[in-house]
């Protein structure tokens, strides 16, 4: 029984528990999206802040409107001409692309021998894929640099075995984000993957043997069909965050991988242009608007499917 | 096969699980390598640790971080679970599809944007950078956080006691205090626990909001990082990996004794009753 058919009127408290965290999001979460948009259709000024026009809320409405006309659409123009920045979005998407079906190929074994364990196991396994996500990103990017690396342990331990004679160039390449998104974002896919799997009806693959279907087919007919939704709500969690990464990009990627994020920052601390970085934050969010929406929709048709 | 794990499903989970937990296991065994070479074995020391405690410079960064996640975390906490409250209990009012866009948004959000659009909210209204910038930032998004965590407990919390509460005439404060509150408390502290974290292991958000005089440790890590692997960094990142590991078994220990004891209570009530 919801308040508001009992009680039209709300009372003063009730107000305030809305209003405190609607506002602070107003404040702290919209508004500053709103200035972003702004910004970015601000041109570059050697000032602080270094872009005009600024808004002066003291000016009044009129001003406002005036300064409305002095926007440009600039910045997108320049983001369409210099190739840098096509090239960011479309090896962002296609970084996070590789990455995600790798994540799913590492993350579908262990999801599988997770359901598949003694029912006694599960919640300490759970608790280990969990532990890693509670420990700091940057530790776990950073604890890659010293086994990736030329002289880094896993050559030593390729050249003690003798397989390779030349230590491998791994850290500052495009492989070295893959393993670095595979490596931090592999519990946002086992987690979904294991709870789809774990609801599996077990009489069904009881069936399928009894009736003499091999143990592989049966996983072919009824387990892997059954996964999918899994399969696709831990895909969305690993490929949304992995188009927007910076830290793994910066830290193991080369100077030639392209990720948005990485080239997002670069604009804004090292060529302190701030008008086109707010434009390329802009069109990042045009970008992932579509995943975002579509794993909502399919999120819902999956929640009314099972009311 | 369902008569006990496969072979292959062992493997599977001794190889995943090796992925997972190796290179932090590598990093925590080099943090107490005698040698400057970071991979290269030069026998056991924890003379970096020795040294941690003489960086003066690491030491402000790690108790700014900690004041600022400790701050964040208990800011966020308060209004987060306000907010999963209007979420699950207030029904509809204008403006809620914003309101629950806003809360989900930051989720997903990439922290680049965040971290950039609030720091041109700070610049824009003229707020000068520092401490109580990160904290603002850090508790925007940790708030979201934790709203999802307690209103996913409100959402399978019985109302009817708290129902007949208010039908006696308790008023809705002390109804929440009393009733309300220690129902959903898991869920508080395990929302507030992953906003500390969260907020202790964030580089992106509080380098964008920073300013001068506010060095957290990750931005502390990352400008050393940038230069190269060293054994301090490995001894720094070890506490920091210890600590919260630490924080996170004690947590669950203590929700699965609570939940026992209850279980117990519960039984003791019924059989008395």
């Amino acid at each position: 029984m919801s308040q508001t058919q009992t009680k039209p009127r709300r009372s003063l408290g009730a107000k305030a528990l809305i209003a405190a965290p609607y506002l602070w999001l107003l404040v702290f979460f919209l508004a500053p999206f709103l200035i972003v948009l702004k910004i970015s259709l601000s041109e570059v000024a050697v000032a602080m802040p270094p872009y005009v026009p600024t808004f002066d809320l003291a000016s009044g409405w009129s001003a406002f409107v005036e300064k409305l006309s002095d926007l440009s659409f600039e910045n997108y123009i320049w983001l369409t001409e210099d190739d840098l920045y096509w090239k960011s979005y479309i090896s962002s998407v296609v970084i996070a692309g590789i990455s995600t079906f790798i994540t799913l190929l590492v993350g579908y074994p262990i999801a599988y021998g997770m359901a598949r364990s003694p029912k006694a196991w599960r919640p300490t396994l759970l608790m280990l894929i969990i532990l890693p996500f509670w420990t700091s990103f940057l530790i776990r990017v950073y604890a890659w640099i010293g086994i990736l690396k030329n002289e880094g342990l896993l050559n030593q331990l390729l050249l003690w075995v003798g397989v390779i004679d030349q230590p491998l160039v791994i850290l500052n390449t495009n492989t070295a984000v893959y393993i670095g998104i595979v490596y931090s974002y592999l519990p946002f896919l086992v987690l979904p993957l294991y709870a789809s799997l774990e609801k599996l009806d077990d009489s069904l693959l009881e069936a399928a043997e009894d009736l003499g279907c091999p143990s592989w087919k049966a996983f072919w007919k009824i387990t892997f069909p059954l996964s999918i939704p899994g399969m696709i709500a831990g895909c969305f969690l690993v490929f949304i965050p992995a188009v927007g990464e910076f830290v793994i990009p910066d830290l193991l990627g080369g100077s030639n991988t392209l990720m948005i994020g990485k080239t997002l920052w670069v604009e804004f601390f090292s060529n302190r242009d701030w008008p086109v970085s707010s434009a390329v934050a802009v069109l990042l969010l045009l970008l992932l608007v579509i995943p975002i929406v579509l794993f909502q929709n399919y999120q819902q048709k999956m929640q009314e499917k099972q009311a | 096969m369902r008569n006990g794990p496969s072979w292959f499903n062992v493997t599977s989970l001794v190889v995943g699980f090796s992925f997972l937990y190796l290179p932090i296991v590598l990093l925590v065994i080099f943090s107490f390598n005698e040698s400057r070479l970071v991979t290269v074995w030069g026998g056991f020391s924890t003379k970096w640790y020795g040294e941690l405690f003489h960086n003066k410079q690491l030491l402000d960064a790690g108790k700014v971080t900690l004041q600022v996640a400790f701050l964040s975390a208990s800011i966020a906490t308060v209004l987060g679970t306000m907010a999963a409250l209007v979420l699950s209990r207030s029904g509809r009012f204008p403006g809620r599809t914003i309101f629950s866009g806003m809360i989900f948004a930051p989720l997903v959000m990439p922290e680049v944007i965040l971290g950039l659009s609030m720091l041109l909210l700070f610049v824009a209204i003229d707020q000068s950078r520092g401490f109580w910038t990160i904290i603002i930032a850090h508790t925007t998004f940790c708030m979201c956080y934790v709203a999802v965590v307690v209103q996913s407990r409100l959402v399978g919390f019985d109302r009817s006691i708290e129902e007949a509460a208010e039908d006696l005439g308790c008023p809705p404060f002390k109804t929440f205090f009393l009733i309300t509150l220690p129902g959903i408390l898991p869920a508080v502290i395990a929302g507030w626990m992953l906003a500390f974290t969260l907020s202790l292991d964030d580089l992106v958000i509080a380098s964008f909001t920073t300013g001068p005089g506010a060095t957290t440790l990750p931005m502390k890590i990352y400008s050393q990082v940038r230069l190269g692997v060293t054994p301090e960094i490995n001894a720094v990142c070890t506490i920091l990996v210890a600590l919260v590991t630490m924080g996170v078994i004690a947590a669950s220990v203590t929700t699965k004794r609570r939940e026992t004891q209850r279980q117990r209570d519960e039984r003791a009530a019924i059989a008395q009753g």
